[in-house]
């Protein structure tokens, strides 16, 4: 994926780089991201982890990508622990991309990974471009 | 901390006679951080159910081809919708963080098209509120999409904390 969306654009975010075949995506701090004062807000977490989530899609599907939309069904979090206003990270892992349906999951941290602020799964269905 | 006074249950965690103003939290927030961003804006309020409204801005774009809002911000205004649902139906802002939230992308948001959040908090208890929501542009039968949530009440300590704090 090497052009993020307008909004993840807005955000701060951008490709840190790539591990495991997937992209870790980084997040600015800024105060577009604060909630309550002095964390992040739970929707940018949100908005992190699925821009995380799709983006691991891409990089997954590969040369495929470019033939289907990937349009996303539903998404559930899991708020762990406050963020703090720091530069903030976020891996998707793709855990079954079929002819139709793709099933990932994403996970966003700061200072430790074995520390996740938030986890998501997502769901994703894979329409062929006509 | 609140003191249930009335009401049928001695252990109700709602206030009499206590109201909660979205539309003053709403002004006041709106110039601010991530609900500033979005541009969050009040449109109603009941007892246990708040409506906000999100303007379409070529910033929370998720599809430059077609100009469809990305779903984070979507989330993001249903979060915000279903968090004042609950101090709504308490009567009074408290502190409390989401612990989860599910959201079902019924259809993707139509181009320029204001989005619509509405939200409930269905069952308040002492330390956890049930919230659902729906997001729509105008007519609630036709929505963009379904949330499902819980928040949990926690201390007002160190549930914010100044900039000059280290993170």
């Amino acid at each position: 994926m090497s052009v993020l969306p307008p909004y993840a654009l807005a955000m701060g975010m951008r490709i840190d780089h790539v591990e495991d075949g997937a992209p870790v995506i980084v997040m600015d701090t800024s105060d577009r991201a604060a909630g309550r004062p002095g964390y992040l807000h739970g929707g940018a977490i949100a908005g992190l982890l699925e821009i995380a989530a799709i983006s691991a899609l891409r990089a997954d599907l590969g040369e495929t990508y470019a033939s289907v939309r990937i349009k996303p069904v539903n998404i559930s979090v899991e708020y762990l622990r406050g963020g703090a206003m720091v530069p903030t990270y976020a891996q998707g892992h793709v855990i079954r991309a079929g002819r139709r349906i793709a099933n990932v999951r994403a996970e966003v941290w700061q200072d430790s990974r074995d520390k996740p602020l938030a986890s998501c799964w997502m769901n994703f269905l894979l329409k062929a471009k006509v | 901390m609140d003191k249930p006074t009335q009401g049928n249950s001695a252990r109700s965690p709602i206030k009499p006679d206590s109201t909660f103003d979205a539309s003053q939290f709403v002004q006041f927030m709106s110039n601010y951080g991530h609900t500033g961003f979005i541009g969050m804006q009040y449109r109603d309020q009941g007892h246990n159910w708040v409506e906000l409204a999100m303007p379409w801005h070529e910033d929370l774009v998720g599809d430059p081809e077609t100009g469809v809002l990305a779903s984070g911000p979507i989330i993001s205004l249903l979060d915000n919708a279903a968090s004042m649902s609950v101090w709504a139906l308490r009567g009074a802002f408290r502190p409390q963080v989401t612990l989860d939230l599910r959201v079902d992308y019924v259809r993707a948001a139509i181009p320029g098209k204001t989005v619509i959040a509405w939200a409930e908090c269905y069952q308040l208890k002492q330390s956890m509120a049930f919230v659902r929501g729906i997001a729509h542009e105008g007519d609630i039968a036709d929505p963009v999409a379904h949330a499902a949530g819980i928040f949990i009440q926690v201390e007002s300590d160190g549930w914010a904390r100044g900039l000059e704090e280290p993170a």
